[in-house]
């Protein structure tokens, strides 16, 4: 009984999964996308849920789908949003070769699968309850992975600094976004 | 363990990142190429977490929650270019955005 529950919880998931991906991918309007999006990444909350990695999934709905979509849908009102239409004028050479790029990386990463891990990937390691959860991940990421920990932190703050800078925009002379709108109306025709 | 096996979780991680792959081929608005990244790197993180279960083995979710923070930062870095360019008055297609061409 319990396995059907969990069967139809993963079909509904992936599905919804795998259509939210392609609607993000073929909606004109990138509002719609970005839409499109969260729902995305509810449902991939939802599998990680079924793998038992219950912070990760925490993780997901919190950063993503709260704030990080939430900047998305914020920059993408204010840029108005213009629509794109991905198959305008017809098939082009551009759009074949994307189409053929994507199937190609799709059937190589299934056929390495079933090549290099296609016997072992039905046996499953046992796991206790604390598999995954806040205190484990709390843990590991103080003890053996602490210097990732710390680099992340790192790369956080960087971006965030290069954000700041990229969006001040000093027209004046001498510092590095004056020069770059000195440059750019040199050029300008 | 109850559910589908670890291949299909695999399966699905699969197709999400093809499909994000074709969004930032065939997209020409930097917004949803942007988006279509974050799909892949979804797709990736599906699959640690899947492998992490198969093995037992946490340090696949440690993973997983650094690639996030590079996303996010990624998404930060990202939207900051397509503020300033849209305020320059230049037009968002990844087409058109030949300036550093040398």
């Amino acid at each position: 009984m319990g396995n059907v529950v969990v069967w139809a919880v993963w079909v509904v998931a992936a599905f919804s999964c795998l259509a939210s991906g392609i609607a993000v991918v073929s909606f004109t309007n990138p509002f719609f996308s970005a839409l499109a999006l969260i729902g995305n990444l509810a449902s991939l909350a939802v599998l990680y849920l079924l793998l038992s990695a219950e912070f990760v999934a925490a993780g997901q709905v919190l950063v993503y789908a709260g704030a990080v979509m939430v900047m998305f849908l914020f920059v993408t009102a204010y840029l108005g949003g213009r629509a794109d239409a991905p198959w305008a004028g017809g098939p082009s050479w551009q759009q074949f070769g994307a189409v053929l790029a994507a199937g190609a990386i799709l059937v190589e990463v299934i056929v390495v699968i079933g090549l290099k891990a296609g016997g072992r990937l039905s046996h499953e390691a046992k796991i206790d309850g604390s598999f995954g959860s806040p205190r484990q991940i709390g843990t590991l990421f103080l003890t053996d992975h602490l210097l990732a920990f710390e680099i992340t932190s790192v790369v956080l703050l960087v971006a965030a600094v290069g954000a700041v800078i990229l969006g001040a925009h000093s027209r004046r002379p001498g510092t590095t976004a004056g020069v770059i709108h000195e440059r750019e109306v040199r050029a300008r025709p | 363990m109850l559910g589908p096996d670890i291949v299909w979780y695999l399966a699905v991680a699969a197709f999400l990142f093809a499909t994000g792959a074709l969004g930032v081929l065939l997209r020409r608005s930097p917004l949803i190429v942007l988006l279509s990244l974050e799909i892949m790197l979804n797709g990736a993180n599906l699959a640690l977490i899947a492998f992490a279960r198969l093995h037992g083995e946490a340090s696949g979710q440690i993973f997983a929650l650094a690639v996030m923070a590079v996303a996010a930062s990624e998404v930060v870095v990202g939207l900051g270019l397509i503020v300033a360019i849209a305020r320059k008055r230049i037009d968002l297609d990844v087409d058109k955005l030949s300036f550093l061409r040398g």
